[in-house]
């Protein structure tokens, strides 16, 4: 298990190979489809995010309702690809890492290889058990998406695989 | 006739929301048990242990096993002998409105996730409530009322497919396609998988087979042998693929086949695969 901290930068990214075990400690952003299409409708503007992408690391994850005594209910990874037409723009102003489930496509691909970044997956359908890793929930944009707003999580040792790595090489075959 | 009171069918839908979404059945437990004994891949091995420690987690703590606590997919068998007693200030309510305030209160106090738009392509406004279900219905003799709720998630849904077969096509050509189909689902749709089939019936019927087989136990056969034995040959075809727990390599891909027939026309040979992921969540209740 190799342990790493948010934010990433080109060493740590580069250090990361496909089939890698990982831990992330820090921050992630969570954020699915519709806050991908606003982000990248700000750059597209030149206007500024409402999240620091520097170094940063996005979840794909819609999450449930936190019940009384929990920080968030059951948080596991929705499907990347879907996530495809809009991450090499979040990549190129500095997005360094990426969790999420299954296949990335060839543009994101390129774009990891061209913005040395990386990306990982966590185990789909397993929501509840990655739950405890995460131990603060705060909404910084779009409350008004309910499960899709983007929450800055703060995580500890979250449990994640090297997917795609920024060399070009992928774990899927 | 028998009356149901309208209350009592809301109280059991909210119940069944919640235990499908925090108690993963004891036969999909007890398949994803198993498959480690045949495993081979070791990180495949490592991976369905943690999914049966999410199922542990999710059933002890009461949470939802995954997030997407999915579109609510309703079955009712409903006895021709029976009436559902609608309350006194909604003497219009029908069964069908029970399921719907069933679901609304079982997503909002078993604080599961909300994830219905109200419209599909245009604003794409969450309706906040998970409703309105989709509900099938059967009328069957006797004065019974038999309701199955099923929360399916829709990473796997979105890979799930149609195909209008010629009625001169071998079993070996529908075997492949299925099989390409659960291949081309792959990592995206959360495997294992259990693979619901329909065959027969016409478009729409074919695609109802596939879905209501999902409810089936996963030690079930299909009681016809020719379909039981193409199940098994599908199951072992799919498994030979090496796509593997969460598709990063292994045995383990699905855990079960399940095939459901019916009669079609002469000219069809309707086939859909409805792909359900390890979260094979479903619960259900006889009234």
């Amino acid at each position: 298990m190799i342990n790493i901290n948010t934010p990433l930068d080109g060493n740590i990214v580069r250090s990361l190979k496909v089939g890698d075990s990982v831990a992330i400690s820090g921050t992630l952003y969570t954020a699915r489809d519709i806050a991908h299409q606003r982000l990248c409708n700000l750059i597209a503007r030149g206007e500024s995010l409402p999240i620091d992408l520097q170094g940063a690391v996005i979840y794909f994850v819609g999450p449930t309702p936190a019940p009384p005594g929990r920080v968030i209910g059951s948080a596991g990874p929705t499907t990347s690809s879907r996530m495809d037409a809009f991450s090499p723009n979040l990549l190129e102003v500095g997005l360094k890492g990426m969790i999420g489930k299954g296949y990335r496509g060839q543009v994101v691909r390129d774009s990891l290889q061209k913005n040395v970044a990386v990306h990982f997956t966590a185990i789909g359908g397993a929501g509840a058990l990655l739950s405890r890793y995460i131990t603060s929930v705060e909404v910084v944009a779009y409350e008004e998406l309910g499960t899709e707003a983007i929450r800055k999580l703060t995580v500890e040792n979250f449990p994640v695989i090297v997917a795609y790595d920024s060399y070009g090489n992928t774990v899927y075959k | 006739m028998r009356k149901i009171p309208f209350e009592k069918i809301v109280s059991t839908v909210k119940t069944l929301c919640v235990k499908s979404c925090y108690e993963l059945p004891q036969d999909v437990i007890a398949h994803l048990k198993a498959s480690t004994d045949s495993e081979t891949n070791s990180g495949a091995r490592k991976i369905i242990d943690q999914l049966l420690e999410n199922a542990d987690v999710a059933r002890g703590e009461r949470i939802p096993i995954c997030q997407d606590t999915g579109l609510t997919i309703v079955f009712l068998e409903i006895g021709k002998d029976i009436i559902v007693e609608p309350p006194a200030d909604s003497p219009d309510a029908t069964i069908i409105d029970a399921v719907n305030a069933g679901i609304v209160a079982g997503y909002e106090e078993g604080y599961l996730r909300k994830s219905v738009v109200a419209e599909p392509l245009n604003e794409r406004k969450n309706t906040n409530t998970n409703t309105p279900a989709v509900v099938h219905i059967e009328i069957v003799p006797g004065e019974e009322l038999s309701i199955s709720v099923m929360t399916k998630g829709g990473g796997c849904e979105n890979k799930s497919r149609f195909k209008m077969f010629l009625p001169t096509d071998s079993k070996e050509t529908v075997i492949d396609w299925i099989a390409d189909v659960v291949e081309q689902a792959g990592a995206n749709a959360c495997p294992p998988f259990v693979v619901g089939v329909g065959i027969g019936g016409n478009f729409e019927k074919s695609c109802l087979l596939s879905k209501k087989a999902l409810l089936r136990n996963l030690d079930s056969k299909n009681p016809q042998s020719f379909y039981a034995k193409m199940e098994k040959q599908l199951l072992e075809k799919i498994n030979a693929s090496g796509l593997g727990p969460q598709g990063l390599g292994g045995d383990t891909t699905a855990l079960a086949v399940l095939i459901e027939t019916a009669p079609c026309h002469i000219a069809s040979l309707p086939v859909a695969v409805n792909i359900e992921c390890h979260a094979h969540r479903h619960a259900s209740a006889i009234l």
